[in-house]
């Protein structure tokens, strides 16, 4: 019995040790022979104790369906082109379908078939024989659709990754929720509108030409020209803050993206000195924007980013070696910001804010003072009462208690668990609930002394009659936690964390460890009166 | 010291027609007064819109601020003090679900630079939920609940018997109305750390019952010629004193987080505050009167069993 309490007593010495091992690198700074061997996690504070942007964006992958069937639309006339079927017209119906007219009759075998071999992604759904020609509605089937879905969330992520990574953030969290939402967490920024318009933009970087032949004028009352479209200039007036807006009107179809871009840099000009990025394309797009600048010489080239024309210079002569630039009147940050973005690529389908909460570090500090504050006073309270009701007992279940805490953050700062404004509430409340399970104990050792028996065998009792009742309590309470971790969000789950981690803990802290003491004093020092 | 002294005997069993009244005025005023005021008040998250909680520097008054909200076309309703007056920090709530919030939310940040000049508040904290993601939670946060609440009783039935289970669990359901209803007298927002509250109290609601029932179940074997009711009443005097000191400790540690555990988790705090007490009540007053009209309405089967 001696041997085992002594067995007993060093593992729980040990696992104590442990857990202050843990624990200290959150509160002192630690040499470096520490941080190389020991473990040097800090208990990380969630947005809510450190300041910072909360957000979720939802990916409008319904948006990217449309996009791919609008891009395979341009293919199929291509393809049809080069297979010299003559045809009517390709138009998309609907979000993810596509209406063929091919002219000839006589043509219809052929197109079936190049149909079937080279436009395999879109499936016939229906064909019709009418007086004009043949009428193909092709569509894409449910797993090409869910594929393409699940792409555009992967690549968005994907995207929104770089675009941060680039911008500089200390620890960002970013990750897929559910299927078409991401969540993102950026702790400490200190300018959330700008993290903010250089995650959300699309960023979808066209050239189109400037349409000349066509009246603006009557564009502009409506009568848009039926491959045209009017598009808008921003110009911002540094001083007043006015905006105004300089219509445009172009040519509907798109020349290049920005997916043929291979870096983006900010420059400086030198006869201005303002910023301009300066852009430069891959080898393909090198050739393409030769080509274009070749055609559209004299013409004006309208850089448009996400349906904002920003700049829409004449080409004096065709342009070779892939270099091009973009200017628009930037301050330093919007050149630094639309480099980062160009540089990312573009999302492929927009995204919308679903869910956005930023919290200065001001009243992140007061959340850490107060909770403090709770917590000591809360302790104070609970310790003081343990006390004066039990007496010596009472010190020990306090001891207990403190332990308990002790234990309960060494796990947040072992597990990497995050500390949030909630996760302070429960630690008050499992402050207040470890003492119930001491609480339980010695009201049935008092009962069992009434009846007259031995300490030992009272304590033996005390313990065992109630240590099932402390587990059936604990758990209940960490059964009703589990679903709350997996419900809630952020911060509420930081307070299902601390909640489980503290009940679990008080298990071991009010029960065992306890016991070892009392068996201590009972069989080691043979005292024949409890003071409880 | 001791609170409740051994042999204790009161009568909890008799009065049990008393506590069912209370019960039922409780859950009522409570139920009515969410009718009259038409429903719950929800926070953000489960309404969705915009919060700003902003910090003046200079003293600005609730109707200054009112007012610069109303020309934004906001209803004078959303402003309040965020602690004492004297701190000019205010929390504004508003409720738009149609416009871009984001938008907005910089319509109104923009105001009010315009109106009460660029550095003279502090933006501590914006929040905007979108009307989809508010209707989500609110799904999510009512599946959480009912799902704890089949937890406990499929938890208390595998420990105990199935009247004990059903017991706790109508207690629970009784404590978690009470507590709606003191949450729609005080006008406190049903946000999710309320929520979080609510479930906390589910699962410590069942810790008293768990303590009644334990002590009841291992006394029936010993007073086998006792009537139920009588070795409830036993129970519950026996186990008196453990159930409220640990509900005292549990209270003193929620008073000391609503007092000064700062804005942020007064409202939790407030809803733990009243969840503990009705859980005390109702592990005696509900679960138990449960378990006696259990064995009234199937008694015949037991004795024909034995």
């Amino acid at each position: 019995m001696m041997k085992n309490l002594k067995w007993r007593a060093i593992l729980f010495a040990v696992i104590n040790l442990v857990a202050v091992v843990y624990l200290l690198p959150t509160f002192v700074k630690m040499p470096s022979w520490w941080e190389d061997y020991l473990p040097s996690e800090k208990i990380s504070l969630g947005l809510d104790l450190q300041g910072g942007m909360h957000l979720i964006l939802g990916v409008e992958t319904e948006k990217a369906v449309e996009n791919t069937v609008e891009r395979y639309s341009s293919d199929l006339e291509e393809l049809l082109f080069n297979e010299k079927i003559p045809f009517d017209h390709v138009k998309k119906i609907g979000k993810d379908r596509l209406e063929l007219q091919i002219v000839d009759p006589a043509a219809k075998d052929k197109a079936g078939r190049v149909l079937d071999e080279k436009f395999s992604v879109m499936k016939k759904i229906k064909v019709q024989d009418t007086s004009d020609g043949v009428i193909y509605i092709l569509g894409l089937d449910k797993r090409e659709i869910d594929h393409i879905k699940k792409s555009a969330v992967e690549q968005a992520l994907e995207t929104i990754r770089n675009r941060i990574d680039q911008f500089g953030v200390a620890e960002p969290t970013i990750q897929l929720q559910g299927e078409d939402r991401i969540l993102i967490q950026l702790p400490g920024i200190k300018d959330p509108k700008r993290a903010l318009d250089l995650i959300g933009k699309t960023a979808l970087l066209e050239f189109k030409i400037v349409d000349d032949e066509n009246s603006l004028d009557d564009a502009l009352k409506g009568k848009v020209p039926p491959d045209d479209e009017v598009l808008y200039q921003r110009e911002v007036n540094r001083e007043t803050g006015e905006v105004k807006k300089v219509p445009y009107l172009l040519k509907r179809k798109t020349l290049l993206t920005g997916d043929r871009l291979v870096d983006a840099q900010v420059r400086i000009d030198s006869q201005f000195n303002e910023p301009y990025v300066a852009i430069s394309f891959d080898d393909r797009g090198a050739k393409m924007f030769e080509k274009i600048t070749e055609k559209y010489v004299n013409k004006r080239l309208a850089i448009v980013l996400d349906n904002n024309v920003y700049s829409a210079p004449v080409i004096k002569e065709k342009i070779a070696g892939g270099h091009a630039q973009i200017t628009g009147r930037f301050s330093p940050e919007e050149a630094r910001d639309l480099a980062i973005v160009l540089r990312a690529g573009s999302l492929p389908a927009p995204v919308i804010i679903l869910e956005k909460r930023t919290v200065g570090p001001s009243l992140g500090q007061d959340s850490i003072q107060q909770g403090i504050r709770a917590m000591l006073i809360g302790s104070a309270a609970v310790i003081l009462f343990m006390i004066v009701y039990y007496k010596w007992s009472g010190m020990v279940a306090n001891f207990a208690l403190v332990l308990n805490i002790v234990l309960l953050l060494a796990a947040l700062a072992g597990f990497r668990a995050t500390l949030t404004v909630p996760g302070l509430a429960g630690i008050v409340l499992t402050i207040g609930m470890a003492v119930d399970a001491n609480v339980l104990i010695y009201e049935r050792i008092r009962e069992e002394m009434r009846s007259g028996k031995t300490l030992k065998a009272c304590i033996d009792t005390g313990y065992s009659r109630a240590f099932l009742t402390i587990m059936d309590s604990n758990l209940t309470t960490i059964i009703a936690a589990i679903f709350l971790f997996q419900f809630g969000t952020g911060p509420v789950k930081g307070f299902a964390i601390t909640l489980t981690i503290g009940l679990i803990a008080n298990m071991f802290t009010a029960v065992a460890v306890t016991r070892v003491i009392f068996d201590y004093f009972v069989i080691e020092r043979r005292i024949k009166t409890l003071s409880i | 010291m001791e609170i409740i002294k051994p042999h204790t005997k009161i009568d909890f069993v008799g009065k049990i027609k008393y506590a069912l009244i209370l019960s039922w005025v409780l859950i009522l005023i409570g139920i009515a007064s969410a009718v009259v005021k038409g429903g719950y008040t929800y926070g953000i998250d489960f309404r969705g819109g915009i919060l700003f909680q902003m910090k003046f520097l200079k003293p600005v008054s609730a109707p200054e601020v009112r007012q610069a909200l109303k020309e934004m076309g906001v209803a004078a309703g959303a402003v309040q003090n965020f602690g004492s007056e004297s701190e000019n920090e205010y929390l504004i709530n508003i409720e738009k679900t149609v416009e871009d919030l984001e938008q907005f939310s910089e319509k109104v940040r923009e105001h009010f630079i315009a109106k009460f000049g660029k550095d003279s508040f502090e933006m501590r904290r914006t929040e905007i939920v979108g009307p989809k993601v508010g209707k989500d939670l609110r799904q999510r946060a009512l599946m959480a609940v009912a799902l704890s609440c089949i937890g406990m009783l499929v938890y208390m039935w595998f420990r105990f018997e199935f009247r004990f289970g059903l017991g706790a669990v109508l207690g629970l359901v009784h404590d978690v109305l009470i507590t709606l209803g003191a949450l729609s007298i005080t006008n406190t927002p049903i946000d999710l750390p309320v929520v979080a509250a609510l479930l906390t109290i589910v699962g410590y609601s069942v810790n008293d019952t768990i303590i009644v029932c334990d002590r009841i179940r291992e006394n029936m074997p010993k007073m086998t010629r006792e009537k139920l009711g009588n070795i409830i009443n036993i129970s519950v005097n026996q186990t008196l004193s453990r159930t409220i000191l640990t509900v005292g400790t549990v209270f003193m540690a929620t008073l000391a987080l609503y007092l000064f555990g700062g804005g942020v988790i007064h409202d939790f705090a407030f809803c733990m505050l009243v969840g503990t007490i009705t859980g005390t009540y109702s592990s005696i007053y509900v679960a138990c009167p449960v378990v006696i009209f259990w064995e009234k309405l199937f008694a015949p089967k037991r004795k024909g069993r034995r």
